[in-house]
């Protein structure tokens, strides 16, 4: 924490694995991204709250371009793919898929391969994708899903896993492509507060290990407890960020200070 | 999805080498064409044995050929495509008893008459009376159509005229009182109307006409070689002989001819013929499971060509409507339209249209396909249209989720709908393609109709010539239902294979 803060006074050595300026995005003449940007330093585990239609979900779909920004750029690692107008093109999407291998996502829905039975799920990108052989994508994948605690359950069908298991399996899956990024949309909505507690920890067990993680969430206690830095979204633009123990007790911003209160 | 594009092209490809080993014009065999169904006693198949060929047109061909130095190779046709596969140069000439009338000869080009008949009464046994043209005034009576009994009957008048595809319809009919008469050819009416005690021929023959072979206007070579050879035959009394011995040669022909003998020759394809039927037409139990029996081979043959067909074409429909689908649901736009087109236009057609056009249409344009080709190809691309439809909304029964999470992971599009999308996607449809290849497999009756010797055709053949549609038409019902079964139980393991890892709830 002391050497991230010393870093953040000299932008130019520390070591950002992702920036993104200026996104912008609209659907249908609705401005939901006013030009966003961020800049994420390796290691980091950073929150993005707010309310429900702020952006947050959009501004971390545009990261890995399952959403098209209509304007701004976002490099990860030493990909950069850059928007220029309205229009999307085959350039773009090769670019898109070069920077893709170094994001892992997550999603509230957790959107398993149910006709793949959890190992498979796993081992599926890096054979497809990495080309990597079925032996060593399988070695990988009972290492991944040993870790995430689900050694047991592997040759199971998703269908019939409780959700805190399904949104380990999906960790795992995003894991296999080994990613420096790691996106998680709302990565607990869909779970009980005891299951909710499975996947976080694992995910407070990726960030000891020094993995980059950027998770909207609306899990306040989450936000606050595990993350380097939380971001306040609304309107389409960060509001305010910072350390979240410093937000959470002591809001800059009115438009902040209004959102926590409606959550007490 | 690459073997099935291998599939795709093999079947693109293969029916233009098909058409090209099918040519007729580089063989020495001298093809010829009839309606070989149920049509005694010109081309039929011999009761005796049913997968022989026999008839008096028949014998007549195999002698114009050995005149030739050729060999005679029948081909067998619906009467109605007889001539457009004439003219498509399917086969050289058409003998079916084709009367030259001019209408005829505008359109084809005609041998000397080879045969020289009239038309006669056939009445049920109990009927009197019924004798003449005029006497059938204010009666319903019974005819072939585009026949010069029909156009006897018409011009006549006052009676009431019922037009026949098939005589044996017309017989049935007179049977079961539907007919009061039937008026046609001597040469049915004698083989039909004289074998059975409950019907009669009573009269004397009325007018005369002709039959001619029928060769493609542009085939004057071919008519020349046939007719000098008919002449020969005419001459040396090789007709006489053979028509004898179908107890056909009448006081017409002997007039026709100048050939006033009576050599004693005795009417042993006649006798062959009646002592045949007699032993399958005759009553009693024993006598129709013989029969049956005797129809298992055909209707075995068959049934194994209903399936090639039917698989096929399902393989094709399948490969195809998931292209198609695929177009639809994420292709470009251009070609979002083009998909879209093709399957309303399939769709909106009929298959017997799309058959007929796919098998004469085509010829037009340099595609000649076998028979076989023809029917799995219209079947498969009709069907195509009917399976991109079902694929489609399978597509969209899978969430959207499953789609980004495999973009996500870093897959091309095309792995995603290769690997996460079409695979859950076929697990919905799967039942809706078993229905589809049952209905499928009796829709592949329609290709009877370009010659293939099918279930279908095969149920026409067999039931017209005993007269048999009850007894026969349980037999081939049965062998669609056992060519079905199989499916539907492959299809249950499909879904149960496909199934796993679907319980039905609790997942997204």
């Amino acid at each position: 924490m002391i050497v991230r803060l010393f870093f953040r006074g000299f932008p130019e050595l520390a070591d950002l694995v992702l920036q993104a300026s200026g996104i912008a995005k609209s659907f249908g003449g609705n401005e939901v991204l006013k030009g966003l940007s961020l800049d994420v330093e390796r290691g980091e585990l950073i929150s993005m709250i707010g309310p429900s239609g702020c952006g947050k979900s959009t501004f971390l779909r545009c990261l890995n371009f399952l959403e098209h920004p209509d304007a701004g750029s976002v490099r990860i690692e030493d990909v950069t793919v850059a928007c220029t107008g309205k229009h999307w093109s085959r350039a773009n999407e090769a670019e898109a898929h070069k920077l893709r291998s170094h994001v892992g996502m997550v999603f509230q829905a957790f959107n398993l391969f149910p006709h793949r039975t959890v190992l498979d799920n796993v081992m599926m990108a890096p054979i497809q994708v990495k080309k990597m052989s079925r032996d060593e994508a399988q070695s990988i994948a009972c290492e991944l899903l040993a870790k995430v605690g689900l050694a047991g359950v592997k040759d199971r069908y998703p269908d019939s896993l409780s959700g805190g298991q399904k949104q380990r399996a999906a960790i795992a899956r995003a894991l296999a492509m080994k990613p420096s990024v790691m996106l998680y949309d709302e990565p607990t909505s869909a779970l009980d507060p005891e299951l909710s507690e499975e996947v976080l920890s694992v995910m407070r067990a990726l960030d000891d290990e020094g993995m980059t993680q950027l998770v909207v969430t609306h899990d306040m206690r989450f936000a606050r407890a595990a993350s380097d830095r939380v971001l306040f979204v609304e309107g389409g633009e960060i509001v305010e960020s910072g350390d979240p123990d410093l937000m959470f007790a002591n809001p800059q911003e009115g438009r902040t200070r209004r959102f926590l209160r409606t959550l007490l | 999805m690459k073997k099935l594009f291998v599939l795709l092209l093999a079947l693109a490809i293969s029916p233009v080498s098909i058409a090209l080993a099918d040519a007729p014009a580089a063989s020495q065999e001298l093809l010829w064409a009839s309606d070989g169904e149920a049509n005694v006693p010109y081309v039929f198949h011999d009761p005796a044995h049913e997968s022989q060929m026999t008839g008096f047109e028949y014998e007549l061909v195999n002698e114009i050929a050995a005149r030739m130095h050729r060999k005679a190779k029948f081909i067998q046709n619906d009467w109605d495509g007889l001539i457009p596969g004439l003219s498509r140069g399917l086969y050289g000439m058409v003998l079916d008893g084709i009367e030259m009338t001019p209408e005829h000869k505008a359109a084809v080009l005609f041998s000397r008459p080879y045969y020289v008949t009239s038309e006669r009464i056939i009445v049920r046994h109990d009927q009197s009376g019924l004798d003449t043209m005029d006497a059938l005034k204010g009666h319903t009576v019974g005819t072939i159509k585009d026949t010069t009994a029909e156009r006897m009957l018409r011009r006549q008048g006052g009676s009431n005229v019922r037009s026949y595809e098939e005589e044996t319809n017309a017989f049935s009919d007179l049977r079961n009182g539907r007919l009061d008469a039937i008026l046609l050819d001597a040469p049915i009416a004698l083989y039909y109307g004289s074998i059975s005690p409950d019907m009669k021929l009573v009269g004397e023959p009325i007018g005369s006409m002709e039959y001619g072979i029928a060769f493609s206007p542009e085939n004057r070579a071919l008519r020349d070689q046939v007719d000098a050879a008919l002449g020969e035959i005419i001459q040396d009394g090789t007709l006489h002989r053979i028509l004898a011995r179908w107890n056909l040669w009448t006081p017409l022909m002997a007039n026709y001819t100048g050939d006033n003998s009576q050599p004693d020759i005795a009417p042993t394809e006649w006798d062959h013929y009646r002592q045949a039927m007699a032993n399958t037409t005759g009553s009693g139990w024993h006598v129709l499971v013989r029969r049956y029996v005797s129809f298992l081979p055909l209707i075995g043959q068959a049934a194994l060509m209903t399936l090639a067909v039917s698989a096929l074409a399902m393989v094709l429909a399948v490969a195809l409507g998931l292209l198609l689908a695929l177009a639809r649901h994420y292709g470009a736009a251009p070609l979002r339209f083009v998909a879209g087109v093709y399957v309303e236009v399939v769709r909106g057609t009929p298959l017997l249209i799309q058959v007929l056009f796919i098998f004469y249409g085509l010829p037009a344009f340099g595609i000649r396909l076998s028979p076989f080709m023809a029917g799995v190809l219209s079947l498969g691309l009709n069907y195509a249209a009917y399976e991109a439809e079902n694929y489609r909304a399978g597509l969209l029964s899978v969430p959207r989720g499953q789609m980004e999470a495999a973009i996500a992971l870093n897959m091309t599009h095309w792995q995603a709908l290769r690997l996460v999308i079409v695979p859950q996607a076929f697990r919905t449809v799967v039942p809706v393609m078993t229905n589809d290849f049952i209905s499928l497999l009796k829709d592949s009756s329609l290709v009877s109709v370009i010659t293939l010797t099918e279930l279908s055709q095969t149920y026409v053949r067999l039931s017209s010539t005993y007269y048999d549609y009850f007894g026969t038409g349980i037999m081939v019902g049965l062998a669609y239902l056992l060519l079905g079964l199989p499916f539907v139980r492959l299809a249950r393991m499909a879904e149960r294979r496909l199934g796993r890892g679907f319980s039905g709830t609790g997942h997204h």
